[in-house]
């Protein structure tokens, strides 16, 4: 597959990824549209530049691990895995995304897709997962990394607090977690619902490495997975600033487009602004 | 039970590197032992049990046989979705061990009784739910949980029956044992209540009435053959668990001689009616206030088979 560093190459591929995320999400007439394009660039990121993984060989024990904890963001996952290649992701079946027979159900599903590290959907148990295989590589003696994208209404969850806690404690250093920090929740805006701020010194006060890159900003999440690679004793986590529905003008910042698919004609514009 | 699951993984650590025992801050000295000897392959993961069925189920995918360890309902009901979905739903080779199976804690309050986890963690696609009687079965569950792999639950009991093995047993997982032969009624039982059920057996053989009593120490999968045997044999089936009646042994066991079509000739659930264990006391004086002892089996017993007698005389009086 096509890794590189080359920032036009990595936005072209991002343009490209949320062309499937809205043609997929209109297909199928239902779908996280919002939170799948905020989160583009840091899959992106981390699938064509960052990680170590072979799409061929999908179970080569030393691949870096990828959990996305914030299921839902599903589309964003397939559409990247499909321009990585992996067989069990094929591009030409996007559109199937929820439809009768799919591999590619409404959240990661690893029974569907076995690239996948694991199956999720119910928010605040992946970074937990991530972590214990973390804890895997490091008793094990391995070098692979694990990589978790957590959404900010996500870490609402209280489990999320009890794995920060563990992972700083028991210094797991080859864990990476990244808040997808749209600031938008299913039912609103975060800082209306419960607000997280001050998010940067909550992750700091339970002994993470935080660094806040701009989520859009390819160059900016290159840095910040290098400072992350290089922080050693404590686990990083990158809040990534994002915003919900990024690249479709109508939807960004749009509390609207978190669950609720684009219509035909909103397809049509959207793709024209991605052309 | 617990000493001898404890000892148990400890014979068995050194040659299965790959196990791993988490407990969620409830070791209690009872894991010291353990834990000097193989300090590589435990953790406390402090009180935080439903980061310690994710982080299980993490080290499990990658290739660990993980050990959940903690007490009452905190390693099940609290993290009962992170069971589901990123143990069993991954088929993640994790086993939770529940100490204080049932009203075990005694006057430690309703908080500590486990008195739903059967029902609940039987219902969870994949989970192997043991329940075992006496120490014997106690250990040979545990070191079957060491080598099989997949989702597990292994509910051990503060009480436990007498060991009653005979020589050269093996312990069969998913096998019901037969510990007394009887045809008179099966009393059926799970955990280390059934040393009631041998104890209400001994009264009721003075009497002339001789029970059949099984040791079910897999609830899942359920052996409905030997069931279906009793149902055929014996007079009828009580059976008897530290546990709510709904959803548990006895409707594990309703459900499976239905569908086999096999019906007892009486069949009575000797459990919690709808009710929380809430009476304060020891574990024997709950099975007393709760008429869970050897004497209210004896008088379900003396019951049922007096009911069953009554309708014989009216029958013949026609």
């Amino acid at each position: 597959m096509r890794k590189t560093k080359d920032l036009a190459q990595l936005q072209a591929i991002a343009r490209g990824v949320r062309r499937h995320i809205v043609e997929m999400t209109g297909a199928a007439k239902s779908g996280h549209p919002g939170g799948s394009l905020s989160a583009v660039e840091t899959l992106v990121t981390l699938y064509f530049d960052v990680m170590n993984h072979d799409p061929a060989n999908p179970r080569w024990a030393d691949r870096d691990r990828f959990i996305l904890s914030k299921g839902h963001a599903a589309p964003v996952l397939y559409a990247v895995m499909a321009e990585c290649g992996y067989a069990d992701t094929p591009v030409d079946q996007l559109n199937t995304l929820r439809k009768l027979g799919s591999v590619y159900q409404g959240h990661p599903d690893r029974r569907f897709i076995p690239s996948l590290e694991a199956s999720t959907g119910s928010l605040g148990q992946g970074l937990s997962v991530a972590i214990g295989m973390g804890l895997a590589a490091r008793l094990d003696g391995k070098a692979w990394r694990t990589y978790v994208v957590l959404g900010d209404g996500e870490i609402q969850e209280g489990q999320i607090w009890e794995a920060a806690m563990f992972g700083a404690f028991h210094k797991v250093d080859n864990v990476v977690a990244i808040v997808d920090y749209n600031r938008i929740q299913l039912d609103g805006f975060v800082k209306d619902i419960m607000e997280l701020e001050p998010l940067a010194d909550k992750w700091r006060a339970f002994g993470w490495q935080v660094v806040e890159p701009d989520g859009h900003d390819i160059a900016s999440l290159q840095k910040a997975f290098a400072e992350a690679a290089a922080t050693k004793g404590k686990p990083t986590v990158l809040i990534a600033h994002t915003i919900k529905g990024k690249g479709v003008s109508f939807m960004e910042n749009n509390p609207k487009f978190h669950g609720v698919a684009p219509t035909p004609a909103e397809v049509e514009q959207a793709l024209k602004e991605l052309a | 039970m617990r000493d001898a699951f404890i000892r148990t993984l400890t014979d068995l650590a050194p040659q299965h590197p790959e196990l791993l025992l988490l407990t969620g801050d409830l070791g209690f000295k009872v894991l010291d032992q353990y834990i000097a000897r193989f300090p590589r392959q435990f953790l406390n993961v402090g009180v935080a049990e439903q980061n310690m069925s994710g982080l299980a189920a993490g080290l499990a995918l990658e290739g660990h046989t993980v050990f959940t360890y903690s007490i009452g309902n905190f390693p099940t009901l609290r993290c009962l979705e992170q069971i589901r979905n990123d143990i069993c739903y991954h088929g993640a080779n994790v086993k939770i061990v529940c100490i204080g199976g049932g009203m075990s804690y005694g006057a430690v309050g309703f908080s500590h009784h486990a008195t739903e986890d059967l029902a609940i963690l039987r219902s969870l696609p994949g989970m192997l739910v043991f329940s075992p009687c006496d120490l014997w079965e106690a250990a040979e569950a545990a070191r079957y949980l060491v080598s099989h792999r997949g989702p597990a639950y292994l509910r051990l009991d503060k009480s436990a029956a007498p060991v009653n093995v005979e020589p050269g047993e093996a312990f069969r997982p998913g096998s019901i044992r037969t510990v007394r032969e009887g045809s008179d009624v099966t009393l059926a039982a799970t955990g280390g209540i059934l040393g009631e059920a041998l104890l209400a057996a001994d009264a009721l053989a003075e009497q002339g009435i001789f029970c059949r009593v099984l040791s079910v120490h897999t609830v899942k999968p359920l052996d409905t053959d030997t069931l279906a045997a009793a149902a055929s044999e014996t007079g009828g089936i009580i059976s008897i668990e530290e546990h709510a009646v709904d959803g548990g042994l006895g409707g594990a066991i309703s459900e499976a001689l239905m569908e086999a079509g096999v019906f007892p000739g009486f069949f009575v659930r000797m459990g919690l009616r709808n009710t929380f264990s809430s009476a304060v006391g020891s574990q024997q004086y709950l099975r007393k206030v709760y008429s869970l002892d050897a004497a209210a089996i004896a008088r379900t017993v003396s019951a049922r088979l007096a009911r069953g007698a009554d309708r014989f005389l009216t029958v013949a009086a026609r």
